[in-house]
């Protein structure tokens, strides 16, 4: 695996897997994530998986505790610590690839009340509301990153058919489980947030969950996701089963 | 012992008080911001002078302070910006602990004045009695989590306080009665410079090579900046010398830093403690993190000058730091018979 390291200032490492939005990059970015989640170096504090690269967030006074073999003068000290960890991470990846990836089922109430954005999608592309929930069920969703708000997943794989631009002015505040789309995503408010999204549905399922501390959110980088269309009663039904749970 | 339970209630919450630690790390990957105090170092100082971890919850006030009322056995400290605080109406010092002996008192912070900074640490002995969420006591305002219930402090909550009891005996032993309410030191902690006109020092972004030989000069050589009134928690929006790229590029989001200098609409924005996790805009500097607490004071209007440091510098600048705070932390020790 090619890698490229970048400083972010003097705390932190961006190591670069890529250029270009694509899976084969993500499973790069999910790889390496992983054997950092599972043997995080010395000083090291935490990381975020991105598009195409993975940050890694060092102390740098910690760092600089660790007696390197060759230093580079015109390079941060801390810096080449961490390179030297990464890349020794990425050389040993080949043998321990990361787990399969996840496939997270999410139900949608598409259209109405949930979805107040579903008749100007369907008529933008002059189609029947149940073909957008057809096109939309049928993609093949992956989670590229979280950002943006607590488990808030950028989602590729959308159908292109349905693509459509972001509203004009953006809602004040859009209610936690929405689904929406813009441009050639789609994604899932996990919180109630201002945005200008094209809402299509909602999920009863609970994004974020603060209370559990060990895993926060709903999804994570590298999930896969299957939608599926439910009625109403199923969303109230879903919704009161996730409450008492 | 006095185990007696230390309370404080708020009968004024300020414009913007909230409980802040040095931050929530090791959730960004879910999205979760790190949050924490805007100027760490006076945070730390805080909590030096009353014997707490440098890394416990303090309350941080913005630009005009709260009313609190204190009971007997309460033992603070306050740094950062001065509010002017007064106990029942004498003034309080600062950069030192101080013990209350009156039964209730009320501590009162006022307006930063223009020769000071914008934001003020009130670290209690003990700790503010709130729960770590996901390893931090610092309130995530916009999602509603940790510190206080989610959110910023209000007229009439009432907070608890950890165990003060053998702070106060030693300032009871090693100090001097300042007023009718207040016991407290002669010696006093160092301070942010809050007020220094002294530069920013900044490192060369990752896409600082995006940006034409003008707009880098005018950035890093010699322009000024004003922090505009569009500033908060999560970032400041400047106004200074329009910054161009050298041709029009995207950039795929990616992570940014406590710091980050990002340019958008040809104008930098700083990120600082509630930052998004991400940012999809081109990254001309980051901030010395040895400079952000002082960046950290600025006020709206306030000028900003940038001065370019190598990371090595950068480096040597925060290690400076973290020894100041390390030697402070043994003399505070040694001049409370901590530890001996």
């Amino acid at each position: 695996m090619t890698a490229t390291y970048y400083p972010l200032g003097e705390a932190a490492i961006l190591v670069s897997l890529g250029t270009k939005i694509d899976p084969a990059v993500h499973e790069a970015v999910r790889s390496l994530s992983y054997a950092l989640a599972q043997a995080p170096f010395h000083g090291m504090i935490e990381y975020v998986a991105a598009y195409t690269n993975v940050t890694v967030f060092y102390d740098p006074v910690e760092l600089a505790k660790e007696q390197l073999r060759q230093t580079d003068e015109a390079l941060p000290y801390g810096f080449q610590v961490a390179r030297q960890h990464i890349a020794a991470i990425l050389r040993d990846m080949g043998k321990s690839a990361a787990q399969e990836a996840r496939v997270v089922r999410v139900p949608v109430c598409y259209g109405g009340a949930y979805g107040p954005d579903m008749a100007d999608v369907a008529s933008y592309h002059h189609v029947s509301e149940a073909d957008i929930v057809r096109q939309h069920t049928s993609g093949d969703y992956l989670v590229y990153m979280i950002g943006f708000a607590p488990g808030f997943p950028y989602v590729g794989g959308l159908p292109k058919a349905i693509a459509t631009p972001r509203r004009k002015s953006p809602r004040v505040s859009i209610p936690a489980g929405s689904v929406g789309i813009a441009g050639e995503q789609t994604g899932i408010y996990p919180i109630a947030t201002p945005g200008g999204w094209q809402i299509i549905g909602r999920t009863p399922l609970t994004l974020f969950r603060p209370g559990n501390d060990e895993d926060p959110t709903l999804l994570h980088a590298g999930d896969k996701l299957v939608f599926y269309a439910i009625d109403e009663a199923e969303y109230q039904a879903l919704q009161k089963a996730g409450e008492s749970a | 012992m006095n185990q007696r339970q230390n309370k404080i209630k708020v009968i004024d919450s300020g414009l913007l008080t909230s409980v802040q630690d040095m931050g929530r790390y090791g959730y960004q990957k879910y999205g979760i911001i790190v949050s924490g105090a805007m100027d760490t170092v006076s945070l730390a100082l805080a909590n030096i002078a009353v014997g707490n971890q440098l890394d416990t919850g303090t309350l941080e006030m913005t630009l005009c302070g709260a009313s609190l009322e204190l009971h007997a056995g309460t033992v603070f400290a306050l740094t950062g910006a001065d509010m002017s605080a007064a106990l029942a109406d004498e003034p309080v010092p600062m950069h030192r602990p101080v013990l209350v002996t009156r039964r209730d008192a009320v501590l009162t912070l006022h307006g930063t004045g223009k020769g000071t900074g914008a934001r003020t640490y009130l670290a209690f002995a003990g700790g503010i009695h709130v729960p770590q969420r996901m390893g931090s006591q610092s309130t995530y305002l916009r999602a509603g989590i940790g510190g206080y219930q989610g959110r910023a402090l209000q007229a009439g909550d009432v907070l608890c306080l950890g165990d003060a009891a053998s702070m106060a005996d030693r300032l009871r032993g090693t100090g001097h009665r300042i007023s009718t309410s207040m016991i407290s030191v002669s010696w006093r902690t160092p301070m942010v410079p809050v007020r220094t006109m002294r530069p920013i020092r900044v490192t060369r972004g990752l896409q600082a090579d995006w940006f034409t030989s003008d707009s880098l000069e005018a950035f890093f050589a010699q322009g000024t900046f004003r922090l505009t009134n569009q500033s908060d928690r999560m970032g400041y929006r400047l106004a200074g010398s329009k910054l161009c790229l050298r041709q029009p590029r995207e950039l795929i989001s990616e992570p940014v830093a406590f710091g980050t200098v990002q340019v958008a609409d040809g104008q930098p924005i700083i990120l600082m403690a509630d930052r998004q996790t991400t940012g999809g805009y081109p990254k001309i500097a980051q901030v010395a993190q040895a400079d952000l607490s002082r960046l950290g004071q600025k006020k709206a209007g306030d000028t900003l000058v940038f001065e370019e440091v190598t990371l090595r510098e950068a480096e040597k600048l925060l290690r400076d730091q973290r020894a100041m705070l390390a030697e402070v932390e043994s003399s505070v020790h040694l001049a409370l018979g901590k530890g001996l």
